[in-house]
């Protein structure tokens, strides 16, 4: 195989303020042949969209440094350092590049034909009208339904995967040599993203492209690479071929990496974290396959704490001169949630489930339906006789970064809940309180007088989790509580949230798009699909034996992996 | 669309009627008895109750604001207090002279602070980039009365470039020759602020997504700033500029004054003097109404700029 790209040695630096300058990438080298599928795996931080702007030569030009020594070579051809009118010949041509959001990465004023089309004529000195035409027989072979109409669509009026199918023909539209992709299916739905890998795999092979796939998930990796890099801090980890990476990893890191995900075919009773196997003491095997009972399946003894009775959300818009539309976000919806159990309510984007927290908690105004809590009806309580509830009911939810106030120190944000509902006897007995709830969830005490912006994701993640905890709710919604977060961080919570769960007695309403994690945490599964539930059972039946068609489409749409892929091939 | 359309201008009847009943109550209870203002010092009751008739001031509330009503139906707003004009010629010819003006002002002052705002957005934290802010800073610093006084005497009694003051009778001669001080003073002085506010709306759409995409297919950088990034930043331009077209209505009194340019500017603050009641609220009824003619002209502008917007 004929080596395209060749990069060795690269190191970049972003210059944050006079002061700091912070090393993304430090000597990364890798090779790219025609034709193959590189995988490039790392957590956030790791380096590796980095790496793939800078071989675009895309990095921001204010602040950014790639330091001397560092080569990217195209076909034997330096790059670095090549004036920005020879690199536009390559880039969109030789090399396309797709992106994690589809619907940010497309200019939202123009149609997705003309988006398409512009490559064509940028590099192809095309007409605009040969080129339109051109972006519909390309949109045809990714797979887009009426092509000649969706092109004249825009952005927003796609969904999320034909926006990424549109990303994909722009790509295409240069007849390129390598295809970068960047987190392409992160965004998307289980369903669309298994769509996407296997278009990306067609095209590939019928065009003989060579394609540079970076990903967080490594399940998604091994189901579509043929070489594997994992990279973390900046630094390649580990460089092997796909069966290398899969079945023999060699490094600590690695090996953690594809232990930290919850597994679909057993339960552990702790998930393992990265900091076990980088520190050299992997958790027995035993441990990690000790099932954990599940419970909840078919007890009635215990009392439902919460119990969610015909729950409907229904959203107005007007359309024409009187008219309106009626969008049924959640309907008809019943669950009962037992006291000490958690319960997991899965779908995908628009199902719905977001809007089933937000309603029992009645940040939505119920259309219809009785949320009761010990028996009694939340949504028709007055403000007054609802306070006690509000504190006996807690949410968490997805975006740790938009979720806390910016303006307020950690123990702000921890006291202030307490002080309106009159937790602890004074301000000092409340500060101790705090103290214990960070201690709780793994944070120093220091962590009191630091802002949001001081600490990563995960840290926030524990922040939000220990000011849901300062009430000391009976209920805890978890809205996407693990979805913004890195597989090793991910799993942290995840046992964090399984611990408190058995030492205060909490039951979880916990709500994911993610099947793996809902079966790893929740006893009883509710799968909801366009406002509806159509499934409910204990959680260790639904994997073994789905009753609905959705659910078992959307069970075969999680990637398994380099072992299913083998297991299937064979 | 056309639903949108009826909407809206059937939403505008209950507004006007609201403006007009502001109007009626802050004349009626806050201004003052005109007709102590129109006798003047040397009046006796006899003569004030005479022109409290004349002016209607003796009918009940009701019939008063049938009157205004009617006023602004027929667009007829009686004579001047002051000079007996009727207020429809006083804005009809006044309205001319300060148009000339001000909508050049208004289209360089625009066009030109884009172009500025793009430049240094693409070459930002550069030197170029702090030079411009800074200067834009110290142009805003400055008081309008500085520029026309400066103006006035270096660009047209020094070096006579420009007709110190006057206005002429064609619309030629007044464009070319008598407003183009003002309106290179009103330009100077106005875009600064606007280069600064257009530059961060480019600055925002500069780190968005779709800008990186586009580079990524291969376009160069003019194509990028210029038909991506530009297009996007319009929205909040549009915003920006529409919002200041209804004041377009009342003139501009210091460049009208100094200039002796017979705009509407100097009718109004020669009206509020004078308490010359016709004046002020034919021109507040068609302020008003024109903010709504503008609004939706604005959202049907944002309609053409972005495919997202939902009118409705």
């Amino acid at each position: 195989m004929s080596e395209l790209l060749s990069v060795s040695h690269l190191r970049v630096s972003f210059r944050l303020d006079k002061a700091t300058t912070i090393e993304a990438v430090k000597g990364v080298s890798f090779t790219v042949s025609a034709g193959e599928t590189l995988a490039i795996v790392g957590e956030s931080g790791s380096g590796k969209s980095v790496t793939a702007l800078a071989i675009m030569g895309l990095l921001p030009k204010e602040n950014s440094n790639v330091a001397a020594g560092s080569s990217v070579r195209w076909q034997g051809r330096e790059l670095l350092g090549l004036p920005n009118r020879e690199l536009r010949t390559l880039r969109g041509s030789d090399i396309a590049m797709i992106f994690q959001d589809p619907m940010s990465s497309l200019n939202p004023l123009f149609t997705v034909g003309d988006q398409i089309a512009e490559v064509l004529v940028t590099h192809h000195e095309m007409t605009w009208k040969a080129a339109r035409k051109r972006a519909v027989a390309l949109l045809d072979e990714v797979g887009i339904p009426e092509p000649a109409q969706r092109a004249k669509l825009y952005p927003f009026q796609l969904s999320g995967g034909q926006q990424q199918r549109g990303m994909i023909a722009m790509a295409m539209a240069g007849e390129p040599k390598l295809l970068i992709a960047d987190e392409p299916t992160t965004a998307l739905d289980v369903t669309i993203q298994k769509q996407i890998i296997e278009l990306v795999n067609t095209l590939r092979e019928k065009r003989g492209m060579a394609v540079m796939w970076i990903s967080h998930d490594l399940a998604v990796v091994g189901e579509i690479a043929d070489r594997v890099i994992v990279m973390r801090h900046g630094e390649i980890r580990e460089t092997g071929t796909v069966a290398d990476i899969f079945t023999r990893p060699q490094d600590a890191y690695t090996q953690a990496l594809l232990q930290c995900h919850p597994p679909l075919d057993h339960r552990p009773r702790r998930l393992a974290v990265i900091d076990d196997f980088l520190e050299g003491k992997p958790p027995a095997i035993a441990l990690q396959r000790e099932a954990r009972p599940q419970v909840g399946a078919g007890e009635t003894a215990i009392a439902p704490i919460l119990e969610v009775r015909n729950l409907s959300k229904h959203f107005e818009f007007r359309e024409g001169l009187f008219g309106k539309r009626l969008l049924k976000a959640v309907d008809n919806v019943s669950f009962t949630l037992p006291k000490g159990r958690t319960v997991g309510l899965v779908g995908e984007s628009g199902s719905g489930k977001s809007t089933v927290g937000l309603t029992i908690m009645r940040l939505h105004q119920a259309t219809a339906g009785e949320v009761l809590f010990e028996g009694k009806n939340l949504l028709t309580m007055s403000a007054r006789e609802q306070m006690p509830y509000k504190r006996r009911i807690q949410i968490i939810f997805q975006n740790p970064y938009a979720s806390l106030n910016p303006r307020f120190v950690v123990g702000d944000i921890l006291l202030e809940p307490m002080r309106i509902h009159g937790i602890g006897a004074n301000e000092r007995e409340r500060e101790a309180l705090a103290r214990t709830l960070l201690d709780k969830v793994g944070l120093p005490a220091l962590t009191l007088r630091k802002y949001p912006h001081e600490f990563s994701g995960g840290q926030r993640q524990r922040i939000a989790i220990a000011r849901a905890l300062s009430l000391q709710p009976d209920v805890l919604i978890c809205d996407e509580s693990v979805s913004a977060l890195d597989v090793s961080v991910q799993a942290q919570v995840l046992n964090l949230l399984q611990d408190l769960r058995d030492e205060f007695g909490m039951s979880y309403l916990f709500i994911s798009h993610d099947l793996a994690v809902v079966k790893y945490i929740a006893d009883q599964v509710l799968v909801m699909h366009a406002g509806e539930i159509v499934e409910s059972a204990p959680s260790d039946d639904i994997y073994r034996n789905p009753q609905h068609a959705y659910t078992r489409n959307l069970l075969r749409a999680i990637p398994r992996g380099y072992a299913h892929k083998t297991l299937v091939a064979s | 669309m056309s639903a949108f359309l009826l909407r809206r201008l059937w939403q505008m009847v209950p507004t006007l009627f609201g403006v007009i009943l502001l109007v009626f109550v802050l004349f009626n209870f806050v201004g003052g008895d005109p007709a102590y203002l129109l006798a003047g010092k040397i009046s006796n009751p006899a003569q004030i109750e005479s022109i409290r008739n004349q002016l209607g001031l003796n009918e009940s509330y009701a019939v008063q604001l049938g009157i205004f009503i009617k006023q602004v139906v027929t667009a007829d707003f009686g004579s001047s207090w002051s000079t007996n004009e009727p207020v429809s010629q006083i804005i009809a010819t006044r309205i001319g002279p300060s148009l000339v003006v001000l909508i050049p002002i208004l289209v360089i002052e625009t066009v030109l602070a884009i172009l500025i705002a793009v430049l240094v957005a693409y070459v930002r934290s550069s030197l170029t980039d702090r030079a411009i802010m800074v200067a834009c800073t110290v142009a805003m610093s400055v008081s309008l009365l500085v520029y026309i006084i400066v103006g006035q005497y270096v660009l047209a009694y020094q070096f006579g470039w420009f007709p110190v003051q006057g206005w002429g009778e064609s619309l030629r001669e007044n464009l070319l020759k008598y407003a183009a001080l003002p309106v290179l003073l009103g330009v100077a002085v106005g875009i600064a602020p606007n280069v600064r506010l257009y530059r961060t709306f480019i600055l925002d759409e500069v780190n968005q997504d779709y800008v990186r995409t586009a580079r990524a297919k291969g376009l160069d950088e003019n194509t990028v700033m210029l038909k991506h990034v530009l297009r996007n930043a319009l929205i909040p331009i549009i915003t920006n500029l529409m919002a200041y077209l209804p004041a377009l209505l009342i003139g501009h009194f210091l460049i009208e004054r100094f200039f002796s340019i017979p705009g509407i500017g100097r009718e109004v603050i020669m009206a509020v003097e004078r308490s010359d009641f016709p004046v002020i609220k034919a021109i507040t009824i068609y302020v008003a109404i024109a903010t709504m003619v503008i609004n939706l002209l604005t959202d049907l502008l944002y309609k053409a700029v972005d495919p997202r917007v939902k009118l409705q």
